[in-house]
């Protein structure tokens, strides 16, 4: 019920409603409780709805700082 | 899978982890709780205990849905099913939890009583509008990522003006659970617990600042993670580092996903619809003051509780059963006598062994045979 991954919008629909695709499969979500959602946006959906929308950049910021940890010698220098 | 694969790097989580193994102090224990379900299912399924030093240790704590939904709520909605003879739309997760009398919704639904599991809240409306000479109740459970989508069905269900359809809403609150738990002790300084790994998702509705109080008043550090395992690891690098400096502050490693002010469209919608609940009974964590929600009188006519008059009724869990204790972070699954031999998933008697999210589910299906 909890564990989401997230979606990648191929098709925005009327109603507030979008199809998102997984790894090949394809499903359509409620995106009401987001805004400004396009096409290649990627959401986290629970129970059928969109609650949230990833940030690309953040997440380019987060691996990185992953590889800087993983590579470091001194984890207290990277705070 | 983009944004999920390359949170999975092997590699890159075993040299997080000897980061880990170099910034803990061997002449000191940590004890850091994942609250969220979804943690404890992670560090479960990805061998993460495996990766740490015996010096850091992580409790599971109360945030699986399934589990800490009191007996006495699964009764209410069997009797929905069986005595008002509505149609009970529910997520699968609920279905196998043990009620009284031996009965599950499972077993009810085996009896005759209409019972449709949903993935989605939305199924449940539509529901309604196809069986319009039938009454339809959707049994709304979890923490403030199911929240929304209920509150998004409610404001629907009130522009189509539907008249057979209701909600039975058991939504509980994150903060007021993690509150409980440090003042679980006369002095919350004492409690076993050093820091917390905050949800995922619950923080991309609610946001980080909900927590920046929890974390002035009890000093004790929150770093909000992702639900990969390399979210995982690195958030309890972060905790490490805290403690070793003595800081206690929210900070959040999912930055990809949660923001300080989380989601304000979904928070304004659950404000439109639901309003506190002066106390709710929580499995394992007793009566627990403002932690959960209740639909708010504008919306009465879809509020199931007021519609069936459904009095709730406090059920002692089975006696054999530790659940309430290992919610708490106090015990292990393993400390329980029936753990793995009477309690299985296929056969659970605490709810703990009934969601993927449970610790006693999690623990028994991806650590059953880790050296202890």
């Amino acid at each position: 019920m909890c564990l989401a991954i997230p979606a990648r919008v191929t098709e925005l629909l009327d109603g507030d409603q979008a199809r998102i695709e997984l790894s090949g499969v394809h499903k359509v979500v409620s995106i009401a409780l987001v805004e400004e959602v396009a096409v290649g946006d990627y959401l986290i959906v629970h129970v059928g709805f969109a609650i949230g929308k990833l940030d690309p950049d953040e997440a380019a910021q987060t691996l990185a700082l992953f590889a800087q940890m993983g590579s470091s010698v001194d984890p207290a220098t990277l705070i | 899978m983009k944004y999920v694969d390359e949170f999975r790097d092997g590699e890159l989580a075993r040299a997080l982890a000897n980061a880990i193994a170099k910034a803990a102090d061997p002449a000191r224990t940590y004890r850091l709780m994942e609250f969220c379900g979804g943690h404890t299912h992670a560090i479960s399924r990805y061998g993460l205990l495996d990766l740490l030093p015996p010096n850091v240790r992580m409790i599971h704590g109360p945030g699986c849905p399934v589990c800490v939904l009191p007996i006495g709520r699964i009764d209410s909605a069997i009797a929905l099913a069986t005595q008002h003879d509505v149609i009970l739309c529910t997520y699968a997760d609920t279905m196998r939890v043990p009620a009284s009398g031996g009965l599950s919704l499972f077993k009810a639904k085996a009896q005759g009583a209409d019972i449709r599991m949903v993935y989605s809240c939305d199924d449940a409306l539509r529901i309604a509008q196809e069986n319009p000479s039938r009454e339809v109740v959707f049994f709304a459970i979890g923490f403030e990522t199911t929240t929304p989508p209920t509150a998004a069905i409610i404001l629907q269900a009130a522009r189509l003006n539907l008249t057979n359809f209701s909600v039975f809403c058991n939504h509980v609150l994150t903060p007021a659970a993690m509150v409980h738990i440090m003042e679980s002790e006369q002095d919350p300084a004492a409690v076993a617990i050093d820091g917390f790994v905050g949800p995922a998702h619950v923080s991309t509705v609610i946001g980080s600042a909900p927590y920046e109080a929890f974390v002035a008043r009890y000093q004790r550090p929150v770093v909000i993670a992702g639900f990969e395992p390399l979210d995982v690891i690195q958030s309890i690098l972060m905790l490490v580092l805290q403690i070793n400096e003595g800081r206690a502050e929210v900070e959040n490693e999912f930055t990809r996903a949660v923001t300080r002010e989380g989601n304000r469209k979904a928070q304004a919608m659950c404000g439109q619809v639901f309003e506190m609940r002066e106390s709710f009974d929580w499995r394992g964590l007793g009566e627990v003051p403002y932690s959960a929600l209740k639909i708010r009188p504008e919306f009465a006519q879809f509020d199931a509780e007021l519609r069936y008059q459904i009095a709730y009724l406090q059920v002692p869990d089975h006696k054999a059963c530790e659940c309430a204790a290992i919610l708490r972070g106090h015990k292990r699954p393993t400390d329980c006598k029936v753990f793995g031999t009477v309690c299985t998933p296929d056969h659970p008697i605490g709810a703990c062994m009934v969601s993927s999210e449970g610790a006693c589910a999690a623990h028994y299906t991806y650590g059953r045979f880790r050296v202890v």
